[in-house]
């Protein structure tokens, strides 16, 4: 990331930012045999392991671009992003959008405030808006389960899920996926506990989608009213289990994820109190103890410091919350690159959409 | 045209007394862009019901004498089934006071219902269930606890949990069925269970059969054929296995219904339900919408499936499972509906079927404004051939014409 690198930079660009033709170099052939056939990332659930591989891959081709003097590649030179956010997010827009720019994409924002979604436009009439304007990738973030799927069905572009409802944040799981395994290595085996509001969480449903495929065990652990009940009752997902005392969780685990906690599940009647919450349910110092030594703590942010998670634990030794973030800019790289990259070239061009449509 | 039975029987197709549907929405007055009157008995003949009853969550709802009236005295073209109407429990509907139950009984009402707005307060649905008794006519109850169902979306289960939409679940609809029981009995009235979809829901009105209670209920075909793993994309009926079936996207709204696509468990509670005769009658809930109100994000959408055109083949697919016997599923849909109402079952009015004929629904093709179905595009087996209201063929299908181009 700084000047006093430069030959990293040289191994893989050859100095200076070079042709798109490098980082295609980079990329291909590192596992020979694996094509991406994805038109859309909308949720990583019918994933095979290998698609995830290659997605981690291609991020660690991503971090080395971030690492260079000057932090931009040209392979989408001439590609147009559109980020279509109809619901308040700044974390994952910039991280999309630095994502975007680093490989030269131009990047258009849609975002709720001061769009015609406020003022009450339908979702169908944005997406034949966004069809008209011709974008290449339509990232979209939006409050309703599924809404991805919804605008995948009825444009042209590729489209990227960056947050639907409780449903699914796939670049969240592979960043986190990205992460864990930079920390402790591969996940075969490894035990990781998620803690929290499972039942209204989209990055809870997206880091088993991703962590579980590459052989991590997922515990999960929180209140009875926040977690599905079909997950408490024997009708769990493959590789994850539900452990409602925390402490118990903890013991021995690889990892911890905290989910954030919103204020209003008190006042829907899901919770007895955020005080008694903090306390049962809470990660302290003690309670990170429990775990394998130095094995790490994340968080999805924003955090409720003091709530979910406590300060010193946030900004301890054991956090990875500030790779997340970093990390997460170069794993929205790798994907823009594996969709929008290869649309009318070799590597994408022509290949079905995966969701199968209706006759 | 007069009606030649012999003439269809020889060709081999099976004819039996005309449907009775007594739960449909026509939408007329005040939604005539998802559904009319006409419409709406068009699409119920195509479908082979040749009786239907209207529900009344109309704008303005079907709540006053005058209006019953003025319905029902309208003209209405030959080409359509023979409609009843469901009158309002309450003023608009609202849950708050009774309608002019005695006098809408006299206008004609067929029964009384707040469909879709079940009557929170059971003091007042005691009284309702009273007046009923004493009009002779029986509530249509749409059993739902809705403090319990909140803002769900679809069933509450491992689907819902994996594609984190809000569920509703069960015990919303199995609490208020106990409690409408309950009330019937208190007040010694019929009450009629519309749409019972959980295994639960079916066990609670067998238990209250064996202790004789005048209860009857029914069962719509969308959940005797279709699981809650159709809101993930999966278009295998119930009786089908998952690799053999085709695939829809996920989020498609055409699989938002209230109450909701169950397990497959319900589903198989459901048939035996009809197999011990404890579910009285199939009724469709045909619920017919404007694209404006589906084609929309999935939890934004309106609930509903348009059914007339589809139920025959969906319940003679579980026939052909061999998970109910023929004779139990006609019953269902001609005899069933019409004990379950205390009518009569108008003579002269039948239906010509064809057992096996495959076909495609398509949305242009349906006489139905409601295209919201999940059926679209998926190959069906059985179809109406014909259908005769009062010794007259009144509809007729294009079979002859489709087997007449695959036997050149």
């Amino acid at each position: 990331m700084s000047a006093s690198k430069p030959g990293v930079a040289g191994a893989a660009g050859g100095g200076a930012p070079g042709r798109g033709s490098d980082l295609r170099k980079l990329v291909a052939g590192r596992r020979p045999g694996v094509k991406w056939i994805r038109r859309h990332v909308l949720d990583t659930d019918d994933w095979s392991r290998e698609e995830i591989e290659t997605v981690l891959d291609q991020t660690r081709a991503m971090v080395e671009i971030l690492s260079r003097p000057i932090r931009r590649a040209p392979p989408l030179r001439g590609r147009t992003v559109i980020l279509f956010f109809a619901e308040v997010s700044t974390r994952t827009r910039v991280s999309f959008e630095l994502a975007a720019k680093a490989l030269s994409a131009d990047v258009v924002n849609i975002t709720a405030t001061g769009s015609s979604v406020e003022k009450g436009e339908s979702l169908l009439d944005t997406v034949r808006t966004l069809q008209a304007l011709g974008g290449d990738v339509v990232v979209i973030r939006h409050g309703s389960s599924g809404a991805p799927y919804f605008v995948a069905e009825r444009t042209e572009s590729a489209v990227i899920n960056a947050g639907d409802g409780w449903h699914a944040h796939p670049t969240q799981g592979l960043l986190d996926a990205y992460t864990l395994r930079e920390a402790v290595g591969e996940l075969g085996g490894k035990r990781v506990v998620i803690v929290g509001d499972i039942l209204h969480s989209r990055v809870a449903r997206s880091d088993i989608n991703t962590l579980v495929p590459l052989g991590a065990r997922v515990t999960l652990s929180g209140p009875p009213t926040l977690i599905p009940v079909a997950w408490r009752c024997g009708e769990v997902p493959a590789g994850v289990t539900y452990e409602p005392e925390l402490d118990r969780a903890l013991d021995g685990a690889d990892a911890v994820i905290a989910l954030r906690l919103q204020r209003e599940r008190q006042e829907s009647g899901l919770l007895p109190s955020v005080r008694e919450y903090s306390r049962v349910w809470g990660l302290s110092e003690e309670r990170v103890a429990r775990m394998r030594p130095g094995a790490p703590v994340m968080h999805p942010g924003p955090m409720n410091e003091g709530i979910e998670i406590d300060a010193a634990v946030a900004h301890g030794s054991r956090s990875l919350i500030e790779k997340q973030v970093a990390n997460g800019v170069a794993v929205r790289m790798a994907l823009l690159y594996l969709l929008a990259a290869g649309v009318g070239g070799p590597d994408g061009a022509g290949l079905p959409n995966p969701i199968e449509k209706r006759g | 045209m007069s009606f030649d039975r012999r003439a269809f029987e020889a060709k081999g197709y099976l004819v039996v007394p005309g449907f009775v549907d007594l739960h449909t929405h026509l939408r007329e007055p005040g939604f005539e862009d998802s559904e009319t009157i006409e419409t709406g008995r068009r699409a119920a003949l195509r479908g082979g019901f040749t009786t239907i009853c209207a529900m009344p969550n109309t704008e303005p709802a079907i709540d006053s004498p005058g209006l019953l009236k003025e319905l029902l005295g309208r003209g209405y073209g030959v080409n359509g089934a023979r409609v009843h109407f469901v009158a309002a429990i309450t003023r608009g509907r609202k849950g708050r006071e009774l309608a002019d139950m005695v006098e809408l009984a006299d206008a004609g009402a067929v029964a009384f219902s707040d469909d879709g707005s079940p009557v929170e307060d059971a003091r007042l649905f005691r009284s309702a269930l009273e007046y009923a008794r004493a009009s002779g006519r029986p509530i249509i109850e749409h059993a739902q606890d809705l403090a319990l169902s909140a803002k769900g979306v679809m069933h509450e289960g491992a689907v819902s949990a994996r594609l984190g939409l809000p569920g509703m679940p069960a015990a919303a609809e199995e609490a208020a069925v106990a409690r409408d029981l309950a009330l019937a009995k208190l007040a010694g009235a019929r009450l009629h269970l519309t749409h019972l979809s959980t295994a639960g829901s079916v066990e609670l009105v067998r238990r209250a059969k064996a202790d004789g209670a005048l209860v009857t209920c029914d069962v719509t075909p969308h959940h005797l054929a279709m699981t809650d793993e159709w809101v993930a994309g999966s278009r295998a009926f119930a009786w089908e296995t998952e690799e053999r079936a085709p695939r829809g996207a996920p989020f498609d709204s055409s699989t938002k219904v209230n109450p909701p696509l169950r397990t497959g468990a319900d589903v198989r509670a459901l048939w035996a339900g009809l197999e011990d005769r404890t579910v009285d009658a199939i009724a469709t809930d045909h619920a017919p919408h404007a694209s404006v109100k589906k084609d929309v994000e999935f939890d934004q959408a309106a609930f509903g499936i348009s059914g007339l055109e589809t139920a025959l083949a969906l319940v003679l697919g579980g026939v052909r499972a061999g998970w109910a016997p023929l004779e139990t599923v006609i019953d269902a849909l001609t005899s069933g509906p019409a004990r379950a109402l205390g009518i009569d079952r108008p003579k002269g009015d039948w239906v010509v079927i064809d057992r096996d004929a495959e076909w495609m629904p398509r949305a242009a093709e349906l006489a139905s404004k409601g295209k919201n179905t999940p059926l679209i595009g998926r190959t069906l087996i059985g179809r109406v051939v014909a259908t005769v209201v009062g010794e007259e063929v009144r509809y007729e299908g294009a079979v002859h014409a489709a087997e007449a181009v695959s036997r050149r």
